[in-house]
């Protein structure tokens, strides 16, 4: 019975981690500019990571490549987010500007000001 | 399901391999090559081949594309405009190509049991290990000590390869010269990575160490081993800047190992000779032939492990110190 429920459990959450990469796969292909590109990118690394992680880690159960995996999840969250940082920070040191391209409506308002 | 997922690892190996000769960035192109790399590795990996696997991840998407950014900045990074046609080159590509297509016809099936390669010497390294060598890792016993002399010429490659990259690009450290190099710090004002960076170079270290004395009974070796190790103090390098890395490992420390890799791998061999028997026959080194092979294998990996990753990092320095010379 427990196993049951170990399982479902494991299967919901690589299901969410699952979709959790691919929304970030598609806000890195759709966002309209580097900034917003890389923060729907690091979704990937964040909550893909631990959501996956547990789920394989509920399916192994209490054994040694439970702590392995465990091991190369705090790997990946301390490596992935440091790099998406390094990312951001070179983009803005070598001039990117942050700022968003203003929308439809703001080009309006300033044309009929 | 391996199959499926062998299939979609190869087809983005080639969708990588085209986007990487259709990049005009030279950059794009460089990490596009470390991705192509880390697809590989993974591809090894399907087929078992653990150990060239954690090899290919090491030097190839780690060691090799640093080096390449370090060439990059010392140059364009945009590709200079192809002048005149491309047809020749074209066709040579596309008669190779289909060469080699009609040469996979006459392959055996993947993991076919007949297959000649599994019907020569295979069989009897797997069934002669345990007897001779009694470790479990097969790939460590055949690399080390069966084709011992295969080993020590690679071994000797990576040594030549050293030498060569130093010829042509080794800087003898100018005296009056470090105000320059000091200037450059890499990565110092930046908190967050070096703060990660200094985390994590202590566990890859340890983790190459690992590699290294494991690698008779797992996955792992000297080649990974100073691959891996060599990739914890580029690290270094890149966050506190070439100099301190240098301070940390001298040059002369570094051409040392290299140097000296070598010649222990070689050593071996003669003491082996020495003992009275065979060059790089390892079962005259202790009273019991099969602690004498096993004593020759830790030798010789370290010896390699000492080589690797001496040459990979001289090469490193040698593209790093004329970036801060200049």
């Amino acid at each position: 019975m427990i196993e049951l429920i170990f399982d479902i459990l494991s299967w919901i959450l690589l299901l969410l981690g699952g979709a959790c990469v691919l929304i970030g796969g598609i806000g890195g292909l759709r966002m309209p500019n580097f900034y917003t590109r890389i923060h729907a990118a690091s979704l990937t690394d964040t909550m893909g990571t631990i959501l996956i992680f547990v789920g394989i880690m509920l399916q192994a159960g209490l054994s040694l490549a439970t702590l392995k995996l465990f091991a190369i999840m705090i790997f990946l969250l301390l490596t992935g987010p440091t790099a998406t940082y390094a990312l951001a920070n070179a983009a803005l040191v070598s001039g990117l500007k942050p700022d968003v391209e203003p929308t439809s409506e703001e080009t309006n308002e300033a044309e009929s000001k | 399901m391996i199959f499926i997922f062998a299939v979609f690892l190869l087809s983005l190996l080639v969708i990588t391999a085209i986007a990487i000769v259709r990049a005009k960035n030279l950059f794009v192109a460089v990490m596009l090559t470390s991705i192509f790399s880390l697809l590989m590795a993974a591809n090894f990996f399907i087929l078992d081949a653990a150990d060239v696997a954690l090899t290919e991840a090491a030097v190839g998407a780690g060691v090799t594309t640093v080096i390449f950014l370090c060439a990059l900045s010392l140059t364009d990074d945009r590709e200079k405009p192809r002048e005149g046609n491309r047809w020749i080159a074209f066709c040579t590509v596309a008669v190779l190509a289909l060469l080699i297509i009609y040469a996979t016809f006459d392959k055996p099936r993947l993991g076919d049991p007949d297959a000649p390669v599994h019907q020569h010497v295979a069989p009897w390294y797997l069934d002669k290990t345990p007897e001779y060598i009694d470790i479990p890792n097969v790939v460590t016993a055949i690399l080390g000590s069966f084709r011992g002399y295969d080993t020590l010429g690679e071994v000797f490659v990576v040594f030549s390869a050293c030498i060569g990259v130093l010829f042509i690009l080794g800087v003898s450290p100018v005296k009056g010269n470090n105000a320059v190099t000091k200037k450059i710090s890499g990565l110092r004002h930046h908190l967050i990575p070096q703060v990660v960076g200094r985390l994590l170079i202590p566990f890859i270290v340890l983790f190459g160490l690992y590699v290294q004395f494991h690698g008779e009974y797992g996955p792992g070796g000297g080649f990974q081993a100073g691959a891996i190790i060599a990739t914890g103090v580029i690290l270094y390098g890149l966050l506190e800047g070439e100099s301190a890395a240098l301070k940390a490992i001298p040059r002369s420390v570094l051409l040392g190992m290299v140097v000296g890799g070598a010649l222990l791998y070689g050593g071996v061999g003669v003491a082996c000779m020495l003992m009275g028997g065979a060059f790089l026959d390892y079962s005259v080194l202790a009273a019991d032939p099969v602690a004498g092979q096993q004593l020759g294998i830790l030798i010789i990996e370290a010896g390699v492990g000492m080589a690797v990753c001496g040459a990979l990092l001289s090469i490193y320095h040698a593209f790093a110190a004329r970036e801060s010379l200049s």
